[in-house]
């Protein structure tokens, strides 16, 4: 159940050869440089995905990962631009914060199931905007602005990684390293899923009631998975700040949160790697409709009716690749 | 013969109803001892209070001396009472193994991040996980579909796997809701076998609540029978068959349905 087959190996690499060589050519091949922000766009929207996955496989749906979003997008922020932290450092407790947050709350709200739960998520998002206006620390509607680039990091006066400000190519930075974390964050899914953690979230999604009898501490297990989910969504609010050098309240909206769970249902909820590539296809879709006009949502709305009226099981139910089945059924 | 599970005068209301009603027993260590009663007796009620699935209104259950009454299911199930559910409540997704694998959380040695690091004690974990799963379903006679969907299989084997999930918690104690309901007489007496080897071969107690009152009587040491809630008579089967107030309140005045 835990081995990695040699099939897998080929997958992941052919994948990685994918996105740190073969974009970059294509990229500098048709001259669309403007790709590189949508990429890295996708690849730091994938990461809060994740998160929601996550929720998804102890069956929580979640529509509130836009809140941390925003809260790991200010507490980066206000670090950066405010107290003058490494970028690198405030990610970290960009994470962090984001979980803490989602303790505090995912103790209450984490009993509700179903629909009570998302209604609950829901609402997060508007919470956390209608905070950041109202807060003097997040400068209110007016946002964080100019927050500087990430800096360089240097171990025992070596420098490992120079500052971004002193890159020829920020845009080719930015991608590499939103690309990298996010193949980190779903190296790690993929391992949490298919370690203990997972079988035991596995049990809670099929029977919270069983996985009690069994000596499964639910509530537990309840709250780790909404801080890992939430420390994600941190995560990827953190980049996006960094990237698009500003926050304002309305950088993450309800509308994003939905999206967020969008995604997930897109790709194949029964795939770990399926919020990635629903990521890529909700967020590129949109784009490519944009030729349509007025008429963009409505092409685009029908089409996700019927992806999720035909493909109920996501993308990857189409067997694209078995590389991102999870669970190891 | 010691006492290892006491309840102790256990009242349970739902608004103003009382489901259970000052009842009071013990069960022995290796014992079995079957909860019998007419339908709305009280019988499934006293079973979620003695497994903690729900609160007492008043009164206590004590396993080994100390109260475990009002504590959260999980932490019961840690000190080793364990309860299996009725009928089709198992993990419908995963295969039998893999079920009684995940079912082994109380055995595990290594933290859940060990887990995900692959540490040296998680995966001497894994491995006697699957022993374990491979003994324990050589036990219940079920190797042979250990790699079947757990949602396919027929009920009497449904059952069987409850019960084997129950049991690779390594429980002391194992209460057995309903064991033997909707099986044929053939269904009946494997399960009724298998209940007894469980309870002489594995050292485990057992306390079963059931409708099936051959089964009952053939397989249970003691008795103990509710009526509207209260407990009406307690004893070895035969002497709860001679019992008048039984013949009367639970079996109505015909003996051949008691299985005599």
């Amino acid at each position: 159940m835990n081995g990695v087959t040699s099939k897998q190996l080929i997958g992941f690499g052919i994948f990685l050869l994918a996105i740190f060589v073969g974009v970059p050519i294509v990229i500098a091949a048709t001259g669309r440089w403007d790709f590189y922000f949508t990429l890295t766009s996708v690849a730091l929207l994938s990461i809060a995905s994740a998160g929601v996955w996550l929720t998804f496989y102890i069956g929580r749906i979640n529509i509130g990962q836009g809140a941390f979003a925003l809260i790991g997008a200010y507490v980066s922020a206000i670090l950066v631009a405010k107290a003058g932290v490494s970028f690198w450092i405030s990610l970290l407790v960009a994470g962090l914060f984001a979980a803490v947050v989602s303790v505090l709350i995912g103790l209450p709200i984490l009993r509700l199931r179903g629909v009570y739960f998302a209604m609950i998520t829901l609402v997060l998002t508007q919470v956390v905007t209608l905070v950041a206006l109202a807060l003097p620390i997040t400068n209110g509607a007016k946002g964080i602005t100019s927050i500087p680039l990430p800096g360089g990091i240097s171990l025992l006066g070596l420098q490992i990684l120079p500052p971004f400000d002193s890159m020829a190519d920020t845009k080719l930075a930015f991608y590499i390293m939103a690309s990298i974390l996010m193949v980190l964050t779903y190296l790690a899914l993929w391992r949490l899923v298919n370690s203990r953690l997972g079988h035991i979230c596995r049990s809670m999604q099929q029977n919270e009631e069983l996985a009690s009898s069994i000596g499964v501490n639910i509530a537990y297990i309840r709250i780790i998975i909404f801080a890992i989910s939430s420390f994600f969504g941190g995560i990827g609010g953190a980049l996006f700040g960094s990237i698009s050098q500003s926050v304002y309240p309305s950088s993450f909206q309800v509308t994003d949160s939905v999206n967020f769970m969008l995604n997930c249902f897109l790709g194949g909820l029964g795939y770990v790697f399926g919020p990635m590539l629903g990521t890529l296809t909700l967020y590129f879709g949109w784009d490519l409709l944009f030729t349509l006009g007025k008429y963009q949502l409505l092409v685009y709305s029908v089409l996700l009716i019927l992806v999720i009226r035909f493909l109920p099981n996501g993308l990857l139910s189409l067997r694209l690749g078995k590389l991102g089945k999870g669970g190891g059924k | 013969m010691s006492a290892l599970l006491e309840v102790c005068g256990v009242t349970k209301k739902f608004g103003g109803l009382t489901a259970v009603n000052d009842v009071s027993f013990d069960v022995g260590q290796n014992e079995i001892l079957s909860v019998i009663g007419p339908n709305g007796a009280g019988k499934s009620t006293l079973f979620k209070l003695i497994s903690s699935f729900l609160r007492t209104t008043s009164g206590e259950v004590l396993y080994e001396g100390k109260r475990i009454s009002d504590l959260k299911p999980h932490v019961v199930a840690r000190l080793g009472v364990v309860r299996t559910f009725q009928e089709t409540t198992i993990f419908k997704s995963m295969t039998v193994r893999e079920s009684v694998i995940v079912a082994q959380h109380l055995r595990a040695k290594a933290s859940l991040a060990g887990y995900f690091w692959g540490t040296r004690t998680a995966r001497a974990d894994i491995a006697a996980f699957g022993r374990y799963a491979d003994e324990l379903l050589e036990f219940m006679g079920m190797s042979a579909m250990a790699e079947e969907l757990a949602s396919n299989l027929p009920q009497g084997h449904l059952r069987a796997l409850g019960i084997a999930i129950g049991l690779a918690t390594d429980p002391k104690v194992l209460l057995l809701d309903e064991p033997f309901a909707g099986m044929n007489p053939e269904e009946t007496m494997r399960t009724v076998n298998l209940v007894r080897s469980v309870c002489d071969a594995r050292g485990v107690t057992i306390l079963l609540v059931e409708h099936d009152m051959p089964a009952v009587m053939n397989i249970s040491d003691r008795i103990v029978v509710l009526n509207f809630g209260e407990k009406i008579a307690e004893g070895t089967p035969s002497e709860i068959q001679n019992n008048e107030k039984v013949i009367e309140a639970y079996l109505g005045s015909a003996d051949d349905e008691v299985g005599i």
